[in-house]
């Protein structure tokens, strides 16, 4: 592998593949690496891949990729130990094409994904490490990788939260506890009748199911639980900080969720097939890295492009725009025969008139007040007192809502304090 | 579906494990610290104490790089395993 490419792509995940993609199909000598077996190996995540930016790279993509569910039902249940109060929303829409969400297993989705990617020219190596960046001064020129010294005009760090790439060109800090949620994930093997009675679904239809309450003690995170083929994924994710200055692991509030008697029946008769935990960058705008320096740029996980509107966390669409966006400003520099920092800044360019850096713009006080604590214990708790106070007949006169509010909130939390954090939602979220 | 134990969890997955150690402790720090932040960390469960020793076990280890982040002594020797080894999702 002497050949000098015109581009590196490290990771094939979602943003490695879709930058992967889109510089092979311009005709550039791209090479992806990938330290796992296969493509999808590494990656894991809560399930559901959201919006048009996939099928904007493959038209129907759904006919062939292999999706599991199209998100028909979205739920969200606050709960107490013994209680759930659910919203739940289902259009017709969102079972017809292009739908709006599916529900994914990663290994065999980024294998797919990167079965495209050869396809359309580029060369996949996988179980190969990129262990360093290769430097002509100061314009990173390659990659080291599995001992040999592999050339190329421009390195695509798409490595993952945890990027090694973005560290080693030193544009990232450390990371901080604080700007981290820590996920892991059961898949429940399940008979499909089974799933599909339980969560009222027909034929290929999907649920997509969150949570937050009392299972996470009060630390900012949440649960869910999405319906595959044949499977469920069910798993919770808890600010990484928070975990540990309570002493807590997030695996004993997964369990704790799972014994909750609005799921627990969900997962009889199942067999546990995998047990997955990843990183989630959440602190957005934050603790962004620099996105490109002369002969690199960064995209996806790596360069912590996810949003938490708190409802969901989201980040596979924006690895796939910010793949597709570090691949644009490739194809432009092999044009003007320029890799230097000055060049790549049409990266930016690009990400500021996408979703990407619209988004996390839009939402950049999101994470600080997702961390108030009141959202994860006490609100949930309020919900559920008052739900049960006005489903409750016992005979004695009604009292109106107002009153039965009051009472709910006697003690715990003030008007004031309500409407405080209201104020803060409409900043935020 | 009764509790299932960390150690019952991990033994469903597919690993391939490498004779090399990717992660090491530099226990003369590990020593002084008091927060053991590492044991509540690792959602594999890695780390133990043991006679107020932090040990460390690689081989269920999922590579989510926690372990890391929340030392704030440094004593996190971290690395990903080799290329081909470690964790090998099925389904992810």
């Amino acid at each position: 592998m002497k050949q000098r490419f015109n581009a590196i792509v490290v990771g094939a995940g979602p943003a490695g593949c879709a930058c992967g993609y889109t510089l092979a199909k311009a005709g550039l000598e791209v090479l992806v690496v990938e330290r796992g077996k296969f493509a999808g190996a590494k990656n894991m995540w809560g399930g559901v891949f959201y919006g048009p930016n996939l099928n904007e790279l493959f038209p129907q993509f759904w006919q062939e990729a292999p999706v599991e569910r199209y998100v028909f039902r979205h739920k969200f249940s606050l709960l107490t130990p013994d209680a759930c109060l659910s919203t739940e929303f289902t259009t017709e829409k969102f079972g017809q094409p292009p739908y709006n969400g599916f529900t994914v297993l990663r290994s065999k989705f980024d294998r797919w994904f990167a079965t495209k990617v050869e396809e359309a020219g580029a060369i996949v190596a996988t179980g190969l490490q990129a262990d360093d960046l290769l430097w002509d001064g100061t314009q990173v020129a390659g990659i080291k990788a599995g001992g040999d010294e592999l050339p190329a005009n421009v390195v695509i760090a798409c490595d993952g939260v945890n990027s090694v790439l973005a560290g080693k060109a030193g544009l990232r800090g450390e990371f901080l506890p604080r700007d981290m949620k820590q996920g892991v994930k059961e898949v429940i093997q399940l008979h499909r009748q089974l799933i599909e009675q339980r969560f009222n679904l027909t034929g290929e239809e999907g649920t997509a199911w969150e949570f937050i309450g009392y299972f996470t003690r009060g630390l900012p995170g949440g649960a869910f639980i999405y319906t595959n083929k044949e499977s469920l994924s069910v798993g919770i994710a808890v600010q990484l900080s928070a975990l540990v200055e309570n002493k807590i692991t997030v695996n004993d509030l997964l369990e704790d969720f799972k014994q909750h008697p609005a799921v627990a029946g969900l997962f009889d008769e199942g067999k546990l097939v995998e047990y997955s935990a990843h990183l989630i960058p959440v602190s957005g705008m934050a603790m962004m890295p620099a996105l490109y320096t002369d002969g690199l740029l960064v995209a996806g996980d790596a360069a912590a492009f996810v949003l938490g509107t708190g409802l969901t966390l989201e980040g596979a669409n924006f690895a796939v725009a910010s793949g597709v966006a570090a691949a644009e400003t490739v194809i432009r520099a092999k044009q003007i025969g320029d890799f230097s920092k000055k060049s790549l800044s049409y990266y930016l360019e690009l990400l500021r008139e996408s979703l990407v850096l619209k988004d996390l713009k839009t939402f950049k006080k999101a994470p600080h007040f997702l961390e108030n604590p009141r959202i994860y214990s006490l609100y949930p708790e309020l919900a559920c007192d008052l739900a049960e106070k006005l489903f409750t007949n016992d005979g004695r006169p009604r009292k109106k809502t107002w009153e039965l509010l009051r009472q709910a909130m006697d003690g715990k939390v003030s008007f004031w304090q309500i409407a405080r954090d209201l104020m803060h939602i409409k900043g935020a979220i | 579906m009764s509790p299932i134990s960390i150690e019952d969890k991990l033994a469903v997955n597919k690993y391939d494990i490498d004779r090399e150690v990717h992660i090491s402790l530099r226990e003369d720090v590990c020593k002084t610290c008091d927060g053991h932040y590492c044991l509540y960390a690792c959602p594999a469960s890695c780390f133990k104490l043991m006679e107020e020793h932090i040990t460390f076990s690689y081989e269920g280890c999922l590579e989510c790089g926690s372990c890391q982040i929340v030392c704030d002594k440094g004593a996190v020797e971290w690395n990903l395993p080799r290329a081909g080894f470690g964790i090998c999702y099925q389904y992810g």
